[in-house]
């Protein structure tokens, strides 16, 4: 048996070594020097105290929390869709609305820059439409669309796998009890997906936080705090408070994502 | 009636939805090929655009299918015994250190590529090398081989097995190699694709990794996006697309056929 375990620690130790080397050590190491610059630690309160930063953190969590609002409504109500209804053309959709979910950030911008950029579809519409060419591809609107196209196949994965696990029964129960589909939908079906519904939604979030890809194809304009981040380390040579914001933003998003393991798996127990 | 109005009302959202993610790649791929994009398909079609990328940046696609391949390789080494070995162990330790796995993921990939180059940097002959980007594909790929083969392992009942090859007196090693890798292939399968895909296509940590002498894919694209015309972008991006997309329609195609629960629906 000691035999054994020993051989089990020999087959973990790679892993461990890589990750302990390239990960743990690296991030306890830009900890320190989050503190080592001309502020020293003070550096770690600046994202608070600093109006520059408090301003690029807040538009960055009005971001992620719009656009986790907003993926949440069309991806419930096109993943339940999908999943309850058989009709021609069903596993072609949801291809469709699946297929983006492994394209880089990159690519997500230039999307956004082929529908509302200036050559794009939606100046192009509005310009036949109204004279005027609505081009927002380099704002905060921009990014928060990207942000959307990036997160909705992701998410609609995991709301049709939660809805194909939905008892149809019980709907059926409240529909002959006299329920609305309006009230079916509130009593039912969303408490139904409140797991799938917070688990996805703290990835959606932890991701339009911490993504880069987007908002640097966009504009270096955009001030959401990946961007702050990046010309710090890169414009003003500031390292100390580069790795100090993304420290911060680390912990940020890791906490998002452990408080909604948390109550996604105390809900699931509630539920059953 | 009014349950046919809602199913058709559906019907159109979701199909909004659709056009929204397509309808940019559609364009994306015809301005990729048109002579003018300003001026519309009526300039043209042409392959100029292509041709251009291919030239350009030809290196950037190279180092990116040997940079992915190369992940697979590290992350299939390293991930597959360490799923084993937490799958077999299911303790507050090896939980924790699951958890641990999957940090590089929660983690914005530019906080980890800073903490490499700041921890790293100044290893020079390390620096300018793919392998330091390889590194940080590993990072953030192992999560998913490690949990796609652990998903495997759990759900098969790898202790009788094990036992059951044992007592016909087959050891540790051989145990390893013909019970435990043939029955867990389904997610090293799924894992290997997830991991080249996600590799092929990672931004956020190889911009801050890379130096002009290792550009990836990405970003050779974000250089693309940034100086050259659109119809270059839009031919990068279409190669981009032919790259990724047999791995997309693989891994599509590999994810657990769904057995939908339909509704009756619309039965009045």
């Amino acid at each position: 048996m000691r035999h054994e375990t020993r051989r089990l620690i020999l087959l973990l130790l790679p892993a461990g070594i890589v990750f302990a080397a390239f990960f743990l050590l690296p991030m306890a190491r830009l900890f320190f020097i989050g503190g080592s610059g001309k502020t020293g630690w003070a550096a770690y309160a600046a994202i608070l105290t600093d109006s520059l930063y408090l301003d690029s953190l807040l538009s960055t969590m009005a971001v992620a929390a719009a656009t986790t609002a907003v993926t949440l409504v069309i991806s419930g109500v096109s993943g339940v869709f999908l999943q309850r209804h058989r009709f021609p053309g069903n596993a072609l959709l949801v291809s469709m609305l699946t297929f983006p979910l492994a394209f880089p950030g990159v690519v997500i911008g230039f999307m956004v820059i082929m529908l509302a950029g200036r050559q794009g579809l939606i100046g192009q519409v509005t310009q036949a439409l109204t004279g005027e060419k609505l081009v927002f591809a380099y704002t905060l609107a921009g990014l928060f669309m990207g942000y959307v196209y990036f997160s909705i196949p992701r998410t609609i994965l995991t709301v049709m796998a939660a809805a194909e696990k939905l008892d149809p029964k019980l709907e059926e129960a409240a529909r002959s009890l006299g329920a609305s589909p309006w009230r079916v939908l509130l009593d039912v079906i969303i408490p139904g997906l409140k797991p799938a519904f917070i688990s996805a939604g703290a990835i959606c979030f932890a991701t339009a936080v911490g993504a880069f890809g987007t908002a640097f194809t966009l504009a270096a304009k955009i001030n959401v705090l990946p961007m702050v981040i990046y010309t710090e380390f890169t414009l003003s040579a500031n390292i100390a408070m580069a790795a100090a914001l993304s420290f911060v933003l680390g912990i940020v998003t890791w906490l998002v994502l452990a408080v909604a393991r948390t109550a996604a798996g105390s809900s699931v127990a509630a539920a059953g | 009636m009014k349950r046919r109005g809602l199913f058709y009302l559906q019907l159109g959202f979701t199909l909004l939805v659709s056009a929204f993610l397509v309808v940019p790649v559609i364009l994306s791929i015809m301005a990729g090929l048109t002579v003018n994009y300003f001026v519309g398909i009526e300039s043209g079609l042409t392959l100029r655009w292509v041709m251009e990328v291919w030239n350009g940046y030809r290196d950037t696609i190279f180092l990116s299918i040997g940079l992915s391949l190369a992940c697979l390789a590290v992350t299939l080494v390293i991930g597959v015994p360490a799923a084993y070995v937490l799958a077999k162990r299911q303790t507050a330790l090896t939980r924790a250190l699951e958890e641990m796995l999957v940090l590089p993921v929660a983690v914005p990939g530019l906080a980890t590529a800073l903490a490499l180059i700041v921890t790293y940097g100044s290893l020079s002959g390390f620096r300018t090398s793919w392998a330091f980007i390889l590194v940080g594909h590993v990072l953030f790929t192992l999560p998913f081989m490690v949990r796609s083969v652990l998903a495997v392992l759990s759900a098969i009942d790898l202790k009788t097995l094990e036992e059951g090859a044992a007592s016909l007196g087959a050891g540790f090693w051989p145990r390893f190699r013909d019970i435990v890798l043939p029955n867990c292939r389904q997610g090293i399968l799924a894992g290997s694709l997830m991991v080249v895909t996600l590799s092929m296509g990672e931004f956020n940590m190889t911009w801050l990794l890379h130096t002009p002498f290792t550009k990836t894919l990405p970003v050779g694209l974000a250089d693309a996006y940034a100086s050259l015309r659109l119809e270059v972008g839009s031919a990068y991006t279409l190669v981009f697309f032919l790259m990724i997309m047999p791995l997309l329609l693989a891994l599509q195609a590999f994810a657990k056929p769904r057995s939908a629960k339909f509704v009756a629906e619309d039965a009045e």
